[in-house]
């Protein structure tokens, strides 16, 4: 009798224990080491860069961006492996602008707003910014991506020196530079970081390609401080710059992982608008063509064949529209400047009209128009309705990057890239090839779970509105395929996250007007 | 753009309402502690849920079953591929059921039952990996019958009655796995409707081939409640076109709360011990797909299949007298998920589990006793995906691995007369 007591108080226990315990994994992702940190130590991460690790998006540096910069991505999933904490400098809002002494900066960032022709395009989110860069943020952060920095920028004392803005210093990091005179590169070494990845070499490059090539290349000049906003830096400045930024983080580092510079070709700033972008109607087309019909017979012709231009380059300046797509009209700096000539006999013509024709061609499919030349291409000059920018009007140097411009590009963008891999290599870090998996989202497109990101303006889900950087998407494939270069160096196991947990872009009429 | 439009609408159509079996069976203290088992024993009013043919086999001339059942569950979640994990909050239900029977004469006995038998309630962590599917919800249902329970024989009764059921729900989600507004808060709809009401019906038979041999078969209708004066409202989108607007609408959609068929049998070895063992047919088949169509035809319906099958519960439980006024009872059942491979949704995660139960009635005297139950439920840990949700016109599963247990303690009164 008793013992059926017991039993059933036994029982009855049982139950109670057995209930009260909490569901527990056999392999718990919370509290069993299941990734491993392998030879690295991610207890102290450091990311140095530019935009592109500072989480800059959308045209500007806001807090969804920032929490979503590739390295935050990175800390994230770190932390399942000994990783600590990640700082980074927070602006003070989701918009994006700077303040400067309450004086606005920058602007806003974009989101996609729908035009009153039913169109979407980018557009600046309304609102005032709240971030003053004056007011200086305390302490060292992780993130140390400071947006628009070339390579020698980040070994730069004063840098962050509000005293010498605009020109020689960075309003992102006067925000949180620890001291006016401290360069990037020493704060992020100051952290003594145990894991570091340096992404840098873009903007070096970039500004130049941006600007339609309007800027110098400076290669053989190995003075930095005498180079312009969009000069391409020298590849021997570059390297040497590069060397002792790797050596200062690799002093205190288990290892880290060094990312290089993509084909400028690659993003979407330069595929927005197609080279063949005039839409014409035949009776249009025609009109344009007798207007220039003296200029492709008579000039072009007259000056071939007195040798002024060679027969080849007679051939390529030829201006020809039909009804449909067309091609822009560009002036060419490498054509042969012939307004002088034209102003004399015996075409005697007006200055005007031998400007435009100077260095007149049109684009071809080796042309690449970057994106900033969707607010010229159509315009009038001077309200003039014969004078149309892109058509009638060639679109000045700085809308068009020319295959001679490109090869430039090219060519120091190779040469860093000889650089990165080769100090990865004599260093034993990780090495991202930034540049072939830019190429492949662009060709075919990468699949996730999902969808497939690819570099289409707007639909692909890569590339912000500005169309130079990424989207959180888009940092979220970084940060993927930087954890498996990293995971394959050092025999760790940090898993992946799922892009498409990550947004692309954000629409809104909450716009500037 | 109109890709982006699409793709802005189609994250609208996968909302869900339901947990996956969210049939809640704690329908009588006294059947919870045999494993809510007791289509064949007579013993308590509750068998006006059980088998309302049994009442007219009730001593007494009024008998009253009363009692609630505080359900402490708990589900995790994690995916071993990017290391999220998430876990539900044990937030607490209370099912609960008032049982009374009269006994008008020899032959017919009336009676009144109120019970809740379909329930959920879930509450993910906001935003967590699987919000597009479902950060929370709450469903409730309270079944009201009227029952005349007639003696044909001494071997054979039938009993049953027309249900009344009432129904509340309130379930939000995210728009998609990431959509947000300009300040980066996740893009989300709630929807919300109570007072859904419909009829249905009830039916059982007991027959006592011996004085210790009982057998039971009970029949509940199905029932679908058709939700038509909720509220759907859209929070956090855009001010763009291109998104839905940040407004409240009506909706439309279909929640069934299936049939379910129960044979069993009891055995009464001495004064002292009794064994019931009962099976359970529920006809999930029913639920193919929950649909949701919105007021505003600009907002596309959305279509969430489910694909249940029919499943079966098999219970088993004993009962020992251990004193005049001691009452022990010990059960165990196991019960079969509806939820098929692939169509595995985190609104209440159930696959295959184990109820484990125990339990006891108290007579403060020839009155009056009062029943306390307690049930354990495993569940076994489970690799499961969800498969059928779309997104920009492309698939995307949700997997991962499940792991849930639930705690459920009941008390009771039980009262004759």
């Amino acid at each position: 009798m008793k013992s059926i007591y017991i039993k059933f108080s036994l029982f009855f226990a049982s139950l109670l224990v057995i209930a009260s315990c909490e569901p527990e994994f056999e392999q718990s992702v919370e509290n069993d080491q299941i990734y491993e940190s392998g030879e690295a130590n991610f207890s102290n991460y450091v990311a140095v860069g530019n935009s592109l690790t500072a989480g800059f998006m959308d045209n500007a540096l806001y807090r969804e961006g920032q929490m979503n910069s590739f390295p935050n991505i990175m800390a994230g999933q770190f932390e399942f492996a000994g990783g600590g904490e990640f700082t980074q400098p927070m602006v003070n809002d989701n918009l994006g602008g700077l303040l400067l002494n309450g004086e606005k900066i920058s602007p806003n960032r974009f989101v996609l707003a729908v035009g009153e022709d039913g169109n979407p395009a980018p557009a600046e989110l309304a609102g005032t910014p709240t971030t003053e860069i004056t007011n200086k943020l305390n302490g060292s952060f992780n993130n140390m991506g400071v947006p628009g920095a070339r390579s020698f920028d980040l070994s730069f004392n004063g840098y962050g020196n509000p005293a010498n803005l605009p020109s020689a210093a960075n309003p992102y990091f006067a925000r949180f530079a620890s001291s006016p005179d401290a360069s990037v590169i020493e704060d992020a070494v100051a952290q003594g970081p145990s894991f570091f990845s340096l992404w840098i070499g873009n903007n070096d490059v970039l500004g130049y390609a941006t600007s339609g090539g309007a800027g110098q290349d400076q290669t053989g000049n190995l003075d930095p401080s005498t180079y312009g906003p969009n000069d391409i830096t020298d590849p021997n400045v570059f390297a040497q710059v590069y060397s002792s930024l790797v050596d200062g983080l690799n002093q205190s580092a288990s290892g880290g992982i060094l990312m290089n510079v993509p084909d400028v070709t690659s993003i979407a700033y330069f595929s927005i608008i197609p080279a063949k972008t005039v839409t014409l109607d035949a009776e249009t087309a025609s009109q344009l063509n007798a207007q220039f019909s003296l200029y492709n017979t008579q000039v072009l012709g007259g000056l071939a064949q007195v040798g002024v231009i060679s027969e080849s380059e007679a051939q390529a300046r030829q201006i020809n529209f039909s009804a449909g797509n067309n091609f822009v009209t560009m002036q060419d700096e490498n054509l042969t400047d012939i307004s002088t000539i034209l102003q004399g006999p015996p075409f005697s013509l007006d200055p005007q009209t031998a400007q435009i024709l100077s260095q007149l061609r049109q684009a071809n499919d080796s042309d690449l128009i970057p994106f900033s030349a969707a607010q010229v291409i159509g315009t009038t000059v001077n309200d003039d309705p014969t004078l149309i920018n892109g058509v009638s009007v060639p679109l000045s140097d700085q809308y068009v990057l020319t295959p001679e411009e490109q090869s430039l590009v090219q060519a120091a963008t190779n040469a860093y890239n000889a650089t990165i891999e080769g100090i990865a290599q004599q260093n034993n870090l990780a090495l991202l090839d930034v540049n072939s998996i830019l190429t492949q989202v662009n060709q075919e497109g990468i699949p996730f779970n999902g969808g497939v990101i690819t570099g289409e303006y707007v639909a692909g889900g890569g590339f912000s509105l500005d169309g130079v950087h990424l989207t959180p998407r888009g940092n979220a494939l970084i940060a993927n395929e930087a954890i498996e270069a990293i995971n394959e160096q050092y025999n760790a196991s940090i898993p992946n996250v799922n892009l498409g947990d990550f947004k692309t872009i954000t629409p809104s009429n909450d716009v500037a007007q | 753009m109109k890709k982006l439009l699409i793709a802005c609408l189609i994250m609208l159509s996968s909302a869900s309402i339901y947990a996956g079996g969210y049939r809640v069976a704690a329908q009588g203290q006294r059947a919870l502690a045999m494993g809510h088992a007791g289509v064949a024993v007579v013993n308590s009013a509750e068998l006006a849920f059980f088998n309302p043919a049994g009442l007219a086999h009730l001593e007494g001339k009024l008998n009253v079953s009363v009692g609630f059942t505080g359900v402490l569950s708990q589900t995790r979640w994690q995916n071993e591929d990017t290391g999220q994990f998430s876990e539900t909050d044990s937030g607490v239900g209370t099912p609960f059921h008032a049982y009374i029977s009269y006994k008008l004469n020899e032959t017919f006995t009336a009676g009144l039952a109120v019970y809740t038998p379909y329930g959920s309630s879930v509450d993910w962590e906001q935003d967590w990996a699987g919000s597009h599917l479902v950060n929370d919800i709450d469903l409730q249902s309270i079944f009201v019958q009227p029952l005349l329970s007639i003696r044909l024989s001494d071997e054979v009764s039938i009993g049953g009655g027309p249900i009344f059921v009432t129904g509340n729900v309130n379930f939000n989600r995210n728009a998609d796995r990431s959509l947000t507004d300009e300040q980066g808060v996740r893009s989300n709809v709630t929807i919300d409707d109570t007072g859904v009401t419909n009829w249905g019906w009830s039916a059982s038979m007991l027959i006592t081939p011996g004085d210790n041999f009982k057998v039971g078969i009970n029949y509940r209708s199905e029932i679908i409640l058709s939700s038509e004066d909720g509220d759907a409202t859209f929070n956090n989108f855009t001010n763009s076109p291109l998104t839905p607007a940040n407004t409240t609408m009506g909706f439309q959609a279909d929640l069934p709360l299936p049939a379910e068929l129960t044979i069993g049998a009891s055995y009464e070895f001495n004064d002292k011990w009794l064994l019931a063992v009962d099976y359970n047919r529920i006809f999930w088949d029913v639920y193919k797909s929950l649909d949701i169509d919105f007021e505003n035809p600009a907002v596309p319906n959305s279509i969430n299949p489910r694909n249940y099958k029919s499943a079966s519960t098999y219970r088993v439980g004993v009962q020992y007298n251990a004193l005049d006024n001691l009452t022990l009872r010990a059960g165990y059942y196991f019960d079969e998920t509806p939820v098929r491979d692939g169509f595995f949704a985190p609104e209440t995660p159930r696959n295959d589990s184990n109820g484990f139960t125990g339990g006891l009635s108290f007579a403060i005297n020839d009155q009056i006793a009062i029943d306390a139950s307690l049930l354990y439920l495993r569940f076994q840990e489970v690799d499961a995906s969800y498969d059928p949700y779309v997104e920009n016109g492309q698939q995307a599963p949700f997997e991962g691995t499940y792991n849930s247990n639930a705690f459920l303690p009941g008390i009771g009164l039980t009262y004759k007369l």
